[in-house]
């Protein structure tokens, strides 16, 4: 792609560098460690599934029985191989067992690791198979049936009951969305465990469950159909349970998942430790199903300020970059995040919002760029808000971004009803076919404002990764430099299911995962 | 021509003559776009109270919805004379201002906290309040000297909050609320001030909310001492907690 910022590529190749440093530190982090999370994931990718009488999922059951023998640190699919080996039985009645107080994992007698190792081969090759199946429909589907064209429409549903959202999902499908992200209940990362069941009474949102993505999945494969492309369903895969998440996506055929590395750290106050460790294992997920992840950054900008901090936005991009490929997800799979959430009475506030958006598409030419619309300033004033927005979906098409995050003219009173999410999707059609080549007819001036302000912000962001690969992620966290976040190696929530591995860890899914297709 | 007055006991909307009515409505009606949608629509826009309503825009949403504009009169009138509103009656002091009469009425620190309450994950409202850097060109409580402000941020429970305000001897709380999705905040505002006066607190410290579905009238209902909506500042706040110290004698 030609350069129209004509930034200083000598400058962006030290600052990647420097971003895969900082990966590659914490990294031996990563690979020392596991958590609760972690290993139930491992369980529900063997297929366990279900609850108890008292609603407690069956994978935490498995783990909290691995986790009371101090097991933790040879990983649940040890344990459960173990007893299948055994007892002769397949992970799922294992863990009814063990819910029934008739099996303990801990007091199995251990068998050989070769054994083990082929009972679990089995029935994970299985589930690799069927994730695998599912990427293949997609990619299927958006060849029989067509896909939208970039920037994705992407808007939300959020009534709280999922066959509410359902039905509101395909009226947005049917007036031209290509991405429905179904909003979570306001308190599920904060859950040490993956509710059970349809949500029909949500609070601000439905719970991230399998049976919720079920249901939205055939919604969507059913509207689809209708409107002749492939709608794109989106979920939240943060919090405490991010790769539980990532594997319910994969099996029920998730398309594009809010995945980011730092985003639980800064902004739910989770440990830090367990989030990078939960991350890594949610996006190798993520990456062999085929998902696009959406990073965070534009939640920076809402607790800092999106002129001065503009440059940490970008240094996350780097950061979020080096650890998606660590996980093996490929760049086209990569929605970057990034907002325009500048004051809208700034002067010449549009060209720096411009710049910015530029210098991401330069800096990440296959990356599909997660935009994120103005929401800070958003007031109530509905129609200054359409304007806003209007200037949002301008820079989107001039700049050529991936996913477009509908701006609502409602932000600030409500999650949007039908109408507001109809008026959105008209806005974005209209700017985005009335300035469709804008961006390959328009170049900036030599040394204007426009390349001005990314030069200054790529610096910024080069100098930022410098330092942090000096002092490494954890210290940076810890000083508050992302979102003007401060957060303690130790404090948050969730440390405790951290466990350092033991030399006869065992999860099969790293490597059947990393190994890409196949 | 003479222009008429505006008779205040009689109040009605404004477009471009007096006592014209003018109003403007859309919604969505749950069924396909169709003359009969249209005449539904306008029908409805005469039983909401305007006259001679015209539905100037009729959009398709797809299968079973349809979206209208509609201009009408409105023929109802408010007597603007007799409205009495409960408003937060506090001067609003400049920060230095502030600073200044803590300074000169309370002369120790002011200790306050503030947290986004129950399931709510919204700092912006808090954050915007409280941090440093406040909002908008105002600064937030944390900057101000003479005050200790603390920040706990998001999801915090009831119970972390009063422990909080215990362990620090604060003077006041500020409690935010953005989620107020089905009527979510108002159990969560109450149970707060249900645990602070089983602990005795209640009558010792200010109690503050706001959020952009908050008014002061709403925080009174609660058994709060002041409630604050959008457009609100560092300052607003700031100013009403240090006169209302000093007003109850607090300090």
């Amino acid at each position: 792609m030609e350069s129209k910022l004509n930034l200083d590529t000598t400058m962006i190749e030290e600052a990647r560098k420097a971003a895969r440093s900082i990966a590659e530190d914490v990294q031996y982090f990563i690979d020392e460690h596991t958590t609760v999370t972690v290993e139930r994931t491992v369980a529900r990718l063997l297929g366990i599934d279900g609850t108890d009488d008292t609603d407690n999922p069956l994978p935490n059951i498995v783990v909290d029985n691995i986790k009371h023998g101090g097991g933790l640190g040879k990983g649940a699919a040890f344990w459960i191989g173990n007893a299948m080996v055994s007892l002769k039985v397949g992970p799922q009645e294992i863990a009814e067992g063990i819910a029934k107080g008739e099996i303990d994992l801990m007091k199995i007698p251990v068998e050989k690791d070769k054994e083990i190792q082929s009972a679990i081969m089995e029935v994970a090759e299985k589930m690799v198979k069927r994730i695998k199946k599912n990427r293949e429909r997609r990619d299927h589907d958006k060849e029989l049936i067509g896909d939208g064209d970039k920037p994705y429409l992407y808007v939300i549903v959020a009534t709280g009951n999922i066959y509410e959202d359902a039905m509101q999902a395909k009226s947005a499908a049917r007036q031209g969305a290509d991405i429905i992200a179904v909003i979570r209940s306001t308190a599920q990362s904060l859950l040490d465990y993956v509710p059970y069941g349809p949500t029909t009474e949500g609070f601000g949102g439905t719970y991230a469950t399998q049976e919720n993505f079920r249901i939205m999945r055939e919604a969507l494969d059913e509207v689809g159909e209708e409107v002749g492309k492939y709608i794109h369903l989106c979920n939240y895969c943060s919090g405490l349970c991010m790769p539980e998440i990532a594997a319910m996506g994969a099996i029920e055929r998730l398309d594009v998942m809010l995945n980011d590395a730092l985003y639980g750290i800064l902004f739910r106050d989770i440990n830090m430790q367990r989030t990078l460790v939960d991350q890594f294992f949610s996006r190798i997920i993520n990456g062999y199903a085929g998902i696009m992840i959406n990073t965070g950054e534009d939640n920076y900008l809402t607790t800092a300020d999106a002129v001065e901090e503009a440059h940490t936005v970008l240094a996350s991009q780097f950061i979020n970059e080096q650890f998606a490929l660590k996980a093996g997800i490929p760049e086209e799979q990569m929605g970057l995040g990034h907002a325009f959430e500048m004051k809208p009475d700034l002067e010449n506030g549009f060209l720096w919002e411009l710049a910015q958006a530029q210098m991401a598409r330069e800096i990440f030419p296959k990356a599909p760029l997660k935009y994120m619309p103005p929401t800070k300033f958003k007031t109530g004033d509905i129609f200054k808000g359409h304007i806003q927005d209007a200037m949002f979906n301008m820079i989107s098409i001039w700049t050529n971004q991936g996913v477009q995050l509908l701006g609502m003219m409602t932000e600030a009173i409500h999650t949007p009803h039908i109408q507001d999410r109809a008026l959105a999707i008209e806005n974005a059609k209209y700017i985005f076919n009335n300035c469709k080549d804008l961006g390959s007819e328009i170049s900036f001036k030599e040394g204007g404002i426009i390349q001005g302000r990314a030069k200054e912000v790529l610096s910024k962001a080069h100098d930022l990764l410098e330092e942090i690969q000096r002092n490494g992620i954890f210290k940076t966290i810890e000083e508050g430099k992302f979102g003007g976040v401060k957060r303690s190696r130790t404090g948050g929530k969730g440390l405790d299911g951290v466990a350092k591995k033991d030399s006869g860890y065992y999860n099969p899914f790293i490597d059947l995962m990393l190994k890409g297709g196949e | 021509m003479a222009i008429e007055k505006v008779d205040l006991t009689k109040l009605k909307p404004y477009g471009d003559t007096l006592n014209d009515g003018m109003t403007q409505v859309s919604f969505t009606l749950p069924v396909s776009a169709s003359e009969e949608a249209k005449e539904a629509a306008r029908r409805l826009a005469m039983k909401m109270g305007l006259e001679d309503p015209s539905v100037v825009v009729m959009k398709d949403m797809g299968p079973g919805f349809a979206f209208f504009v509609i201009y009408g009169s409105c023929k109802e009138t408010v007597d603007f004379t007799s409205i009495e509103v409960p408003k937060v009656e506090v001067e609003t002091m400049s920060k230095k201002e502030v600073e200044a009469f803590i300074e000169e009425n309370i002369k120790r620190t002011v200790t306050i906290i503030g947290a986004c309450t129950g399931s709510d994950a919204h700092t912006v409202g808090i954050d915007a309040i409280m941090n440093m850097k406040g909002y908008d060109g105002h600064y937030g409580l944390e900057r101000y000297k003479g005050m200790e402000a603390y920040n706990m941020g998001s999801q915090v429970a009831n119970e972390d909050l009063v422990a909080k305000a215990i362990e620090m001897n604060a003077d006041a709380l500020l409690v935010s609320q953005v989620v107020t999705q089905k009527d979510v905040h108002i159990p969560n505002l109450t149970e707060l001030i249900e645990l602070l006066e089983a602990e005795g607190l209640r009558n010792k410290m200010v109690v503050v909310c706001g959020g952009p579905r908050i008014n002061h009238e709403l925080a009174k209902e609660l058994g709060y001492d002041a409630g604050f909506g959008t457009g609100s500042y560092a300052e607003d706040v700031a100013s009403f907690v240090v006169d209302e110290l000093v007003k109850r004698k607090l300090v």
